[in-house]
């Protein structure tokens, strides 16, 4: 069982009831569920959608979109049913928020989706785990069933007149789905290759009908918006980056685990105070901010807030909230040789810069780790990477070039003393990544 | 064939593949799920399973192979019982994931993808399972185990062989 932790700063909004047993129904009533849903119902669409907007909620996923603003892109009149897309193929490494929510909160993401629904005017949503996350689509649809149970789905939710089913689809093992257009491929049923945009999935999505898709934090953040009121939780984070996030702690760091802290939290304090400082009182060489696919930042790059704009300013991105710490005696080359390994097995093979790109660097990263680098492979490098930059229909080739780009910049001196046969100089291990 | 008289699959989960093509607005959203569940109970998408799936949801054998061969937990061969994952991803690496590989591969015997001789195990190196903040973590099927380190292999591997031994013994009884 996944470990809790707790600290002094957080500020525990959306993981208000984890640890309390609101995996239960009768328990996730008691401590106020289902209120802000039958608030929703109540108020209408324009209501719920002015709320969102109002509270700066951005979504978790990682890119940051304002939900308020994708929810009010949805055409009000459809000739083909509307749905809603809960994302839950939590995949990317360093992030394992999601994962928390399924196990301790169900409901808040069935919430959530009904309140979706009642936005957009949507009859059904689709709530996606990753197939690695089994036990918790049990828990998810032993949720869903007591929901229906109670009437809290179905024909007449909450005794009125709207319509709103929920069903659950389990993924079989692919990062690549965690993007918008190729999860809705992989729910019908296809294979998950992305689709070009536009059309975007407001417009045309799963079905070919209007579809709004929400991080499963952006859709369990949902009702606790509702509840507390959209002014209220904006004011809880930074400027232009409403309340909290789960931030994931990992890697070389004294305490890992999920945080929930106000948007905008200084990530050298999330680091030294929150998580207890780098493990075994070593040096840090670097952070990834928000998952593996975001540009690492150095020591002296820190001292900033964790919120879009800011980590944007940084030259990085907040992504998916997954801060990995990396101390003085890690090998970076190692260590972007097995982040783009990932994206070599992971990249679905459709667009060829991403396809081709992802295995060069991999063969040239490869090749530099054992030793026999050569000088002009570290432009080599930097050339092809700075080639799959938006070159592809979706964000993985550039997932896999920005980080790539990060560790050849910032520590380019790493890569020159991996050349002409020279030892790894922190070598642990010479045969790396044999996916 | 007709699926009435003729499934590979367990009563209870060939009632569960006739519900589930009802569930979706398409037939074919099914097609993940049910290659999933067919495979966690006959133990991998052997030609029979595939040309049953494909029946089931109205679409030809190759494009359930298409559709199959993108997906990373769905296997063509069989597996061990008890299919060990190691994530050896960026956070489980830096926690000391490659010890923790490097041992299952000594106590089973087997490298990567291997099955042991005896059919009760088989070792996978496996990108990020989702438990980066409780690594280094392996899946052993859909169980979780996490914050380990090479010396819990030795335990683990026991446990498993303890649990096919009882099971074996209860068949028997």
């Amino acid at each position: 069982m996944p470990r809790l932790v707790s600290h002094p700063d957080e500020v525990k909004i959306v993981t208000r009831r984890f640890g309390q047993g609101a995996a239960a129904i009768d328990r996730y009533i008691e401590l106020g569920g289902y209120e802000a849903a039958k608030k929703c119902l109540a108020e209408g669409p324009d209501w719920i959608v002015n709320e969102m907007k109002a509270s700066g909620l951005r979504g978790r996923g990682g890119a940051g979109f304002p939900t308020g603003l994708k929810w009010s892109f949805v055409p009000k009149q459809s000739a083909k049913p509307k749905y809603v897309l809960v994302n839950g193929d939590e995949s990317e490494p360093g992030t394992c928020k999601d994962h928390l929510i399924f196990l301790h909160d169900p409901h808040s993401v069935i919430e959530g989706t009904i309140i979706a629904g009642l936005a957009i005017g949507a009859k059904t949503g689709f709530v996606y785990l990753r197939g690695e996350y089994r036990y918790l689509l049990e828990i998810m649809e032993k949720a869903v069933a007591d929901a229906y149970a109670r009437g809290y789905l179905g024909k007449h939710i909450f005794g009125s007149e709207a319509e709103f089913e929920i069903i659950t689809q389990t993924g079989a093992g692919a990062y690549e789905v965690g993007e918008e257009s190729a999860l809705m491929e992989s729910v019908e049923g296809k294979r998950g290759v992305p689709r070009i945009k536009p059309p975007f999935p407001a417009v045309v999505g799963l079905y070919g009908g209007p579809t709004v898709i929400n991080n499963a934090e952006t859709i369990a953040t949902v009702p606790h918006v509702i509840a507390m009121g959209a002014a209220a939780y904006a004011a809880v984070g930074s400027e232009r980056n409403g309340g909290t996030r789960l931030f994931g702690l990992s890697g070389h760091v004294e305490r890992p685990g999920v945080y929930e802290l106000p948007m905008g939290y200084n990530l050298k304090k999330m680091i030294y105070e929150v998580g207890g400082g780098v493990r075994g009182g070593r040096g840090l060489k670097a952070v990834v901010p928000g998952g593996c696919s975001t540009p690492c930042l150095l020591p002296s790059e820190i001292d900033i807030g964790m919120d879009f704009d800011q980590v944007g300013k940084a030259g990085s991105m907040l992504g998916s909230g997954g801060v990995v710490v990396i101390d003085d005696q890690t090998c970076i080359v190692e260590f972007a040789l097995r982040t783009i390994s990932f994206y070599q097995h992971e990249s679905c093979g459709w667009c060829i810069p991403c396809r081709e790109g992802t295995d060069w660097l991999k063969k040239s990263l490869t090749r530099f780790h054992a030793g026999f680098g050569e000088a002009k492979d570290i432009n080599n490098i930097q050339y092809l990477a700075e080639n799959m930059m938006g070159r592809t229909f979706c964000p993985l080739g550039d997932a896999a070039a920005m980080p790539t780009l990060g560790f050849v910049k910032k520590f380019r001196k790493e890569f020159e003393e991996h050349l002409n046969g020279k030892p790894c100089p922190f070598a642990k291990h010479v045969q790396l990544a044999v996916i | 064939m007709s699926l009435e008289t003729m499934t590979l699959f367990s009563p209870k989960l060939a009632a569960r593949f006739d519900a589930l093509v009802e569930k979706y607005p398409v037939k074919r959203s099914a097609l993940v799920p049910m290659l999933l569940y067919a495979q966690d109970e006959i133990g991998y998408l052997s030609d029979a399973v595939i040309a049953e799936v494909a029946e089931r949801i109205g679409i030809t054998e190759l494009d359930v192979r298409n559709v199959a061969s993108y997906y990373s937990m769905l296997r063509f061969k069989p597996a061990g019982k008890y299919n060990v994952q190691v994530c050896t991803n960026i956070s489980c690496m830096l926690r000391g994931a490659y010890e923790v590989f490097d041992r299952f591969q000594e106590e089973l015997g087997i490298g990567h993808k291997g099955v042991t001789a005896d059919g009760l195990f088989s070792l996978e190196e496996v990108e990020c399972i989702g438990a980066c903040c409780w690594g280094p973590a392996i899946q052993v099927n859909y169980e979780f185990h996490d914050e380990l380190n090479a010396g819990h292999v030795a335990g683990i591997v026991a446990g498993y062989r303890g649990k096919a031994l009882a099971e074996g013994k209860a068949d028997h009884a």
